[in-house]
């Protein structure tokens, strides 16, 4: 059933498709699957707007600003009474990462995440998953270093066609 | 009283978390190649992300406080970090093996607090435990790299084993808040996780090619919990505050 509510919601989630990610603008936050929630809570006249959101890393500095740029997009289509909650649990996983983002991210030039079942375990010197190229497709590449640019990257070199490139690692 | 318990506990994870992260962030434009100087200053932030976390869940349960308060306007003795994070960078193999024995217990410290009966605590452990889970790897291999390299890098982490091994029974040395945390089901009982601990510890020092490390006749040292400081701390403290105590308030 199509109650106010419910469009006045699914109003709110497209508008936060125009919040992009300040370190990787390709990526909008519905792309990254850090918006958990969407609630219209009861607050005398007007509604408030809840938007329950989620930290990609816990020190992630993006985080701040896409907390502001949130309430700046609502702002602007007359929603006043916004409120953003960070929850921690359950913990943000690249596989939360549509298949648009990581189209968009490929195109972008950053390798996108692999399946989750790669994820960081302890063991050591563990294989380098095959990651493929954004550049060339291929898949002979290797790992120069586990941390990059930013927290959610590690930096890659194509053997093939030699250019280095980020790749936004499983988490 | 449980309110003090929970605030105590903590405070304390949350100033081994930013005390390290300080610490490490001194390799900032110092690291020994671009990769590891990324890499070192990337777990800082990581560390300073959990510390924020922790902060923000501890000046809910103190009138007046707020992360930034309990950061920068807390003075030595109140600080309940223990004292290996607060030991001096010294070189690459001693940053190293800070950090190696301290991912390892974080590791499994948080592998156990994601059952707290505190749901934030617990929160905060499962988010944390993924990214400490790079850091034990990060600093695993490097420890294998740099004890079964040349002679040279070998002996500097004899060095180093020599200069921090000391700092590492006040980990599992729980204080009077730890056990009441304890207690309440919301800690985690330091003295389960120390097998596990020294058994990952063995195992690296093995691969590393270096000497298994014993306890026995050694003194170790402890007090951080309780705010009692090695001389180091002061030094930290006057340049992780410097700027709010000259600027009070200031941001940017
Ligand atoms: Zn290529």
């Amino acid at each position: 059933m199509q109650t106010n509510e419910n469009i006045l919601t699914k109003n709110i989630w497209s508008l936060l498709q125009e919040v992009t990610d300040p370190e990787v603008p390709v990526l909008t936050i519905i792309d990254l699957g850090i918006v958990r929630d969407v609630k219209i809570n009861k607050a005398g006249a007007e509604n408030e707007i809840e938007v329950v959101i989620t930290p990609t890393y816990s020190g992630c500095p993006a985080m701040d600003v896409i907390r502001m740029n949130i309430r700046m997009v609502l702002l602007e289509h007359g929603f006043k009474n916004v409120q953003i909650t960070t929850i921690l649990s359950p913990a943000w996983t690249t596989d939360w990462m549509s298949d648009a983002g990581k189209e968009k991210l490929k195109a972008y030039g950053i390798a996108p995440p692999n399946p989750k079942q790669q994820v960081c375990n302890t063991q050591l010197f563990a294989e380098d998953e095959a990651v493929q190229c954004p550049h060339c497709n291929s898949y002979n590449t290797r790992r120069i270093s586990e941390f990059g640019s930013t927290a959610c990257k590690s930096l890659f070199q194509c053997n093939d066609c030699h250019e280095p490139f980020d790749y936004f690692k499983c988490y | 009283m449980t309110k003090e318990i929970i605030y105590n506990y903590t405070l304390h994870l949350a100033d081994n978390a930013l005390i390290l992260a300080q610490r490490n962030s001194e390799w900032c434009g110092h690291g020994p190649i671009l990769e590891q100087d990324i890499a070192i200053t990337n777990i800082s932030l990581d560390l300073i992300g959990q510390a924020r976390s922790l902060y923000q869940y501890a000046a809910e349960g103190c009138e007046g406080a707020t992360e930034d308060t309990l950061a920068y306007l807390r003075d030595v003795r109140a600080y309940k970090n223990c004292l290996l994070v607060e030991q001096p960078n010294g070189d690459w193999a001693q940053t190293i093996l800070r950090q190696f024995f301290f991912s390892t217990y974080q590791y499994f410290l948080y592998q156990r607090l994601q059952q707290s009966a505190d749901a934030t605590l617990a929160a905060i452990a499962e988010k944390s435990l993924k990214e400490v889970t790079y850091h034990v790897r990060w600093s695993s291999e490097w420890v294998i790299r740099l004890g079964d390299g040349t002679g040279e890098s070998h002996n500097r982490m004899l060095n180093a084993l020599d200069e921090l091994w000391a700092f590492t029974g006040e980990l599992f040395t729980p204080a009077g808040y730890e056990m009441e945390a304890v207690k309440l089901g919301i800690g985690v009982d330091v003295n389960e996780i120390k097998g596990e601990w020294e058994q990952r510890v063995n195992e690296i020092f093995a691969e590393a090619t270096l000497p298994s490390p014993t306890t026995e006749g050694v003194w170790m040292q402890a007090g951080g919990k309780t705010g009692v400081h090695t001389e180091h701390m002061g030094f930290i403290l006057a340049e992780m505050q410097s700027m709010q105590r000259a600027y009070p308030g200031c941001e940017w």
